[in-house]
């Protein structure tokens, strides 16, 4: 009982993480229709900022300012970079996204070196929220939630309840006919890339500190994120919600299954030993392969129900 | 162009071949280290870098070569066996006959494989690889080569060394084994069940676990594993940011039970247990500065002024030490003739009086065991990364109780 509950608080929290990043690709990729392999290198700079900035001015500012100065950048990007290569199509929009990403990696090593910053939690919530039986819940994995949670409300309420919003979702689908009642569609396009990098950024301020700042963190994230949207469904925000859940959910009870097939065998009466043929396949356990459940997941999907969960249209 | 420089070759050439003879009197032994630079374990790797080079710049001060002088150049591997092959090769072109590498049992054997093949078909250009904490025992045992030297302790010997120390206590009743999926973590697994059950049978193995090394950012669906199967005791061979991760989330956790590590002294790992590790994190080495004479405590504290970072890494002073002597005794630094003289060599570090075993070039030294304890003043002088905690010598285990047999079988160049 007590491993099953911490496990799901562990699972959810990591899950509400990767909601954060894949909320902002998913707006993104509906909008414009760009897989932008960027997104976790944003999600990277967020940690980084924060990083440089909780060391002048303390955490708390750098919560604020790193997804706002991200959240800027990724709007340079597009306005200078996306829309000027978007005439040519999709395919060299997502080759820039793709060098783009390279391009950021080399930089922040080139500022901050290869090996991982130093950047702590903050003291005021390093420490137990709550005693769950014997565990403790860390606080901050509590405060991570409560960010996501706070983040996935508000973009409710801005998608739904004000004027931009309501532009936004017209755009999703019909940009043309939003642009001929005299909106500026390039411009929200602008605000949704920023917008939703600025998600990323704010994600990489509380992911950077609970888990490690490092070169490598965009890589680690970024497959990821990729399988959270495909699952959820294109461009849907109540499917990269239930997916990224549903994966943190299962890459953490994963890690404590101890069941391979040879175990599936023996159980039903087969002798398997060391000399069995494919012993080395079969003995693997699920806690072994729980690095690749997602991506099966994925694979899955894509077979069973290539919209995704919750997406509306085909492919 | 070309015509410019031909008046330039015959001086040149004349001029080397004059230089030569003074040269082979004092030598630059230059040394390869091919380690991770870059990636999880950058910190790591750099870390045990400095160490090495710290070592050189005395070793050359006090002429532990006579008067010839180590150079010390670190070769990125980002912690990859393939690319440590190319670093390999990369240089030997640059014509390195000397490679340090320890991070990572299977770079280890990758290397070694690479460097027997290269010796075979190169006589006369061979390169000597120095092993300062790839502890795979198959590397002294059935992938033995006369070309590697290895001055840490094995997995094997430190698991004798932990388990007799782990067979005195009586509080221990379960054990939970977790490491990394790779070589070493493998031997580990494989080495803490067999010598448990010798010792003490009664022990209840509650959880054996591989994860994959350098990827998981999060422990925490580990410890609330460890923490449901009623471990009272932990074994790990983690290194590096594995430890350190491992340790925060069990700190988080809340997880009470004892760790039993080879690596807790390693970068990044003090910062993540602070007080939350006292008196809870052990850790099986052949050294820690707070030994009963506080023997090398010179050279951690020149080590602290100089890059204010710790100096853990003995093997880089045991290393080099028998590099000089060997450089010494043979009177070249000629690789094969150096390799011939390190075998059998006795020497006197840090932690004693060492052999370099001949028949499988295994080190033999004694082991501590100690204890994360707050820093007294008294038994626990020096402190890691400013933690105010530093680590406890519980106690010194002479050589022989830890010796393992070798099945090594050593081919020798004729």
């Amino acid at each position: 009982m007590e491993f099953t509950l911490i496990t799901l608080l562990n699972g959810m929290s990591y899950g509400l993480l990767l909601f954060m990043l894949s909320s902002g690709l998913t707006l993104i990729f509906s909008m414009m229709g760009v897989l932008n392999f960027a997104h976790a290198s944003f999600y990277m700079l967020g940690a980084y900022f924060a990083y440089a900035i909780s060391t002048k001015l303390g955490f708390w500012p750098a919560l604020i300012i790193a997804p706002l100065v991200v959240g800027v950048i990724g709007a340079v990007v597009e306005r200078y970079g996306l829309r000027s290569v978007h005439k040519y199509g999709h395919i060299p929009e997502l080759l820039f996204t793709f060098g783009l990403s390279y391009v950021m990696v080399e930089l922040v090593q080139l500022v901050w070196g290869r090996a991982a910053v130093p950047y702590p939690i903050p003291a005021e919530l390093d420490g137990p929220l709550f005693t769950l039986f014997t565990t403790t819940f860390p606080m901050y994995r509590g405060f991570m939630m409560l960010i996501a949670i706070l983040m996935l409300v508000s973009i409710f309420l801005v998608l739904t309840k004000t004027r931009i919003g309501l532009v936004i979702q017209a755009a999703l689908t019909h940009p043309d006919m939003v642009e001929a009642l005299g909106h500026n569609v390039p411009r929200v396009f602008m605000l949704v890339f920023g917008g939703g990098c600025a998600l990323a950024g704010l994600a990489g301020v509380i992911g950077g500190n609970a888990f490690v700042t490092e070169p490598g963190m965009a890589a680690t994230v970024g497959s990821i994120i990729f399988v959270v949207v495909v699952v959820g469904g294109m461009g849907s925000l109540v499917g990269a919600l239930l997916a990224s859940l549903l994966i943190g959910v299962l890459q953490t009870y994963a890690v404590a299954l101890d069941y391979s097939i040879a175990t599936l065998f023996t159980g039903l009466g087969a002798q398997i030993t060391s000399q069995t043929f494919g012993y080395p396949v079969l003995k693997l356990t699920i806690s072994q392969v729980a690095p690749i459940m997602p991506y099966l997941l994925l694979v899955l999907i894509l077979i069973f129900r290539p919209r995704g969960l919750m997406g509306t249209r085909e492919g | 162009m070309a015509t410019q420089f031909k008046p330039l070759i015959i001086p040149l050439a004349l001029a080397a071949a004059f230089a030569l003879p003074g040269v082979a009197h004092a030598e630059v032994v230059k040394m390869a280290f091919i380690d991770p630079l870059s990636g999880p374990f950058a910190p790591v790797g750099q870390g045990i870098l400095k160490s090495w080079q710290f070592i050189a710049e005395k070793a050359n001060a006090e002429k532990w070569a006579g008067d010839n002088k180590f150079d010390i150049v670190g070769f990125d591997n980002k912690g990859s066996p393939q690319e440590s092959l190319s670093q390999l090769k990369a240089a030997i072109d640059q014509g390195y006959r000397y490679i340090i590498q320890g991070n990572g049992s299977g770079v280890a054997l990758a290397l070694v494989d690479a460097i027997n093949k290269h010796n075979e078909r190169n006589p006369g250009k061979e390169v000597l690889f120095l092993n300062y904490a790839a502890v795979d025992p198959d590397l002294t045992n059935s992938k033995c080569s006369f070309w590697h030297f290895r001055f840490d302790a094995n997995s094997d010997q430190k698991m004798e060394a932990m388990t007799s120390y782990m067979a005195k206590d009586q509080n221990i009743k379960k054990v939970y084994i977790i490491g990394q999926n790779y070589a070493f973590g493998h031997q580990v697994t494989r080495a803490a069940k067999e010598y448990l059950k010798l010792k003490r049978p009664d022990i209840q193995i509650v959880g054996d676990d591989l994860h994959p090394i350098g990827q998981v950012k999060d422990f925490s669906p580990y410890v609330a594993k460890i923490k449901a199967s009623g471990a009272d005791t932990v074994i790990t061979g983690n290194w590096g940011a594995d430890l350190a991760l491992l340790i925060k989330a069990a700190k988080d956790a809340d997880l009470k039970a004892n760790f039993y590590t080879y690596y807790g002294s390693t970068t990044g790992v003090p910062t993540a247990m602070g007080a939350a590790g006292a008196e809870r994190v052990k850790y099986a080495g052949y050294w820690n500065v707070n030994n009963e004479k506080f023997a090398g405590k010179d050279i951690v504290e020149a080590y602290k002024k100089k890059y204010n970072d710790d100096y853990y890494v003995l093997a880089t002073y045991t290393g080099l030490l028998m590099m000089g002597k060997a450089i010494k005794d043979a009177k070249t630094t000629d690789p094969v003739k150096v390799a011939f003289a390190l075998e059998g060599m006795k020497a006197t570090s840090l932690n004693g009086d060492v052999e370099m075993r001949k028949t499988d070039h295994q080190l033999q030294q004694p082991l501590y065991i100690a204890t994360w304890t707050k820093v007294n003043g008294k038994d626990v002088k020096y402190d890691q990364e400013n933690t105010g905690y530093g680590w406890k010598t519980d106690v010194k285990l002479d050589t022989y109780v830890a010796a393992q047999p070798t099945s090594c079988q050593m081919k020798r160049p004729s």
